[in-house]
């Protein structure tokens, strides 16, 4: 069997008060064994939905979906002993020391610390020296690492983590990535989600996701990949102003800003750099730059979300 | 069961760590029986009354005396006139006028009829109607003590004996009731709140994705304060018997059981709240308005069941409380034996049975 995740066709509605909004619209896709994928988007994608879903903690109404080959309405209890969760909240004791919590999940798995204790000894290991501290003063970074050890404490085979790195500074974003791939090494496959389109680089395959339906699956090179028009970096003194010319401008398809630049997409992909400086210069003011640059993931993610 | 043994320590840490839980667990029930027992009570002790004697003769000042002896009544003021009656009350230093018309003595001797005028402040109904019979009471001892060798020919002496409690002490009756709204308190919103807890912290969601069945996490939960909820029956029962005075006249292990049984009972109950409320706050408010009120009103501590209205007598009977308040009372203070409640003990028994199952089978195992 190669396929660690299956999802068929899985759609998801919640009522609030009368209205009835829908999370998640008509999703398929599958992860391979032994495969990181993500599943990228803003809040409000679905995402959170879309795991609980998996992880049996909900329904679906419409669809099928299975995990290591488990129906995930029949068969709750199997997917149950052999997946790990760590949901989007910090789901720990507060009250409890880091010790103590690991020691507490991993009695729930009817396991302990020193029998997996290779398999997160890597993650572990950076917290061992804070044992005894209640898990509720620990940094945001060191929390995430605590809980990803008490959900791999059970070695399960699938392992499911909701946003673990929100909130969480940028080097131990990258640590965590790092560990991810380690976990990945020793043949656990991973269902990720952020809505940090950097991270998505880091996955062997993402699916972009926006408002309960998924816009598009491919590895982060082939997401880019399709992205053919070209981008320019365009930037002056005067950045709102130039925004909003931009945007009004009949010649610009789509114009957003991204850090320190404003990302923009002509509706003419003949345009030559200097056709577009001519084209920009009395929008701009002082200082303009314009750049031809390769498209991130997140270009792509906007290109889509425009589509 | 060293599984089970892991997380009721577990919980113990919970407890431990938390002050305010630790207030409330034990904080709370020794104030309870304190204040009720010193603060909050209906016997009226050391009254201040005013006296206007117009006789200011041998009876009157016989009947003073006597009303001063007592430990009910200070006299705190002596008027000389009708109209400084009104200002007495007015200014609210006295509770009641006693007042004696000029010729008292006389009327008693040569009329055969002499009265008395008692004059209460009856703003507190109850203050005033117990003071007027306390002070009837005086004077009727000091008329009897005067007739003496010469009996009047025909007379009905009634003679009042208080069973269980002779000195009518009001201790009596609210140790069992604050029993039943200690554990009430203690178990069933304390575990409810526990339990939701898991539930607003996200753990319960991890708790749930693992192959343990999460009910047993939940009744490990009720464990703790199973023995916290023992040790405050002890304390409960001790400051009753060495603070407050009130013996325990029946079997003690019998007692003990009884109130080990309602503990079950209302633990039961926080289960059943919790898994209906979905956020802490909705769980203290379930535990207060729908555990904390009725105990209060509906068990007959406060108020006797017998005096409501038909239809509140009914739902009483659906008030845990109202059985064990009847079980203890008759235990504790009676001191009668197993065959004198073994039918509360039952309906306490069924109920908890009743809670449980419904508790078990509400539980989700998934997040809706």
């Amino acid at each position: 069997m190669t396929t660690a995740i299956q999802v068929d066709h899985i759609s998801k509605g919640f009522t609030t008060g009368k209205e009835k909004v829908s999370a998640v619209k008509d999703v398929t896709f599958t992860v391979g064994k032994g495969e990181l994928f993500g599943l990228v988007g803003p809040d409000g994608a679905g995402k959170t939905t879309l795991f609980r879903i998996l992880t049996t903690l909900l329904l679906a109404d419409s669809g099928s979906a299975s995990v290591d080959g488990f129906d995930v309405v029949k068969d709750v209890q199997s997917i149950r002993k052999r997946v790990g969760y760590m949901p989007g909240k910090f789901s720990l004791y507060p009250d409890l020391t880091v010790a103590e919590n690991l020691a507490f999940f991993a009695t729930l798995f009817n396991t302990s610390l020193k029998e997996n204790y290779d398999l997160v000894r890597a993650i572990y290991h950076q917290i061992e020296p804070f044992e005894k501290r209640k898990a509720g003063a620990l940094s945001g970074g060191m929390k995430q690492k605590l809980a990803l050890s008490c959900a791999l404490i059970h070695r399960p085979s699938v392992l499911f983590l909701d946003e673990p790195t929100t909130g969480v500074d940028a080097v131990s974003r990258k640590e965590f990535w790092e560990l991810l791939r380690g976990l990945q090494a020793a043949g656990i496959s991973i269902l990720v989600s952020t809505p940090y389109m950097d991270e998505a680089s880091l996955c062997d395959r993402v699916a972009l996701m926006q408002e309960g339906k998924i816009m598009d699956i491919n590895s982060p090179q082939g997401i880019t990949a399709n992205f053919t028009k070209p981008l320019y970096a365009i930037r002056s003194r005067n950045m709102y102003e130039l925004m909003r010319a931009l945007q009004q401008h009949e010649a610009v398809e789509s114009c957003y800003p991204f850090g320190q630049q404003h990302h923009v997409v002509f509706k003419d992909d003949r345009l030559r750099p200097d056709d577009i400086r001519t084209l920009v210069t009395p929008l701009a003011g002082d200082g303009l730059e314009v750049e031809r640059i390769q498209p991130t993931i997140e270009d792509s993610f906007m290109d889509l979300m425009h589509q | 069961m060293k599984q089970f043994l892991f997380f009721v320590q577990k919980e113990f840490y919970h407890v431990w760590r938390d002050k305010r839980t630790m207030l409330i667990l034990f904080g709370m029930p020794i104030m309870q029986i304190l204040i009720f027992g010193f603060a909050l009570t209906n016997e009226v002790k050391n009254a201040r009354i005013a006296v206007l004697d117009l006789a200011k003769d041998n009876a009157s000042r016989g009947i003073i005396e006597q009303l001063s002896a007592s430990r009910y009544f200070d006299i705190g003021q002596y008027l000389t006139a009708a109209e400084e009656i009104e200002k007495a009350f007015q200014s609210g230093t006295v509770k009641m006028a006693v007042v004696f018309p000029s010729g008292f003595e006389n009327h008693l001797l040569h009329g055969n009829q002499a009265t008395v005028q008692l004059i209460a402040d009856a703003t507190d109904p109850n203050v005033a109607t117990t003071l007027a019979n306390y002070a009837t009471g005086i004077i009727m001892d000091y008329q009897s003590g005067r007739r003496g060798a010469q009996p009047a020919p025909l007379s009905i002496k009634t003679e009042i004996r208080m069973l269980y409690n002779p000195q009518l002490k009001g201790s009596y009756s609210f140790v069992p009731g604050v029993m039943a709204m200690v554990l009430m308190l203690v178990c069933a919103m304390m575990t409810s709140i526990s339990i939701v807890r898991e539930k607003e912290m996200g753990t319960m969601e991890v708790i749930l994705v693992s192959p343990i069945i999460p009910i047993r996490v939940v009744i490990a939960k009720m464990v703790p304060y199973f023995l916290l909820s023992a040790v405050n029956i002890g304390s409960i029962l001790l400051l009753s018997v060495f603070v407050l005075d009130v013996p325990i006249q029946g079997n003690l292990g019998l007692l003990v059981s009884e109130c080990l049984l309602f503990t079950v009972t209302v633990l039961s109950l926080g289960l059943l709240i919790s898994s209906v409320a979905d956020s802490q706050q909705v769980a203290m408010l379930v535990s207060l308005m729908g555990l904390f009120l009725p105990t209060v009103m509906l068990s007959g501590f406060m108020f006797p069941v017998e005096n409501m209205p038909t239809a509140l007598q009914v739902l009483s009977n659906l008030v845990p409380a109202k059985w064990f308040y009847y079980i203890i009372r008759n235990v504790m203070i009676k001191g009668l034996t197993f065959d004198y409640v073994w039918r509360e003990t039952l309906v306490l028994a069924g109920m908890t049975l009743f809670f449980m199952v419904v508790s078990v089978r509400k539980f989700k195992t998934r997040l809706e």
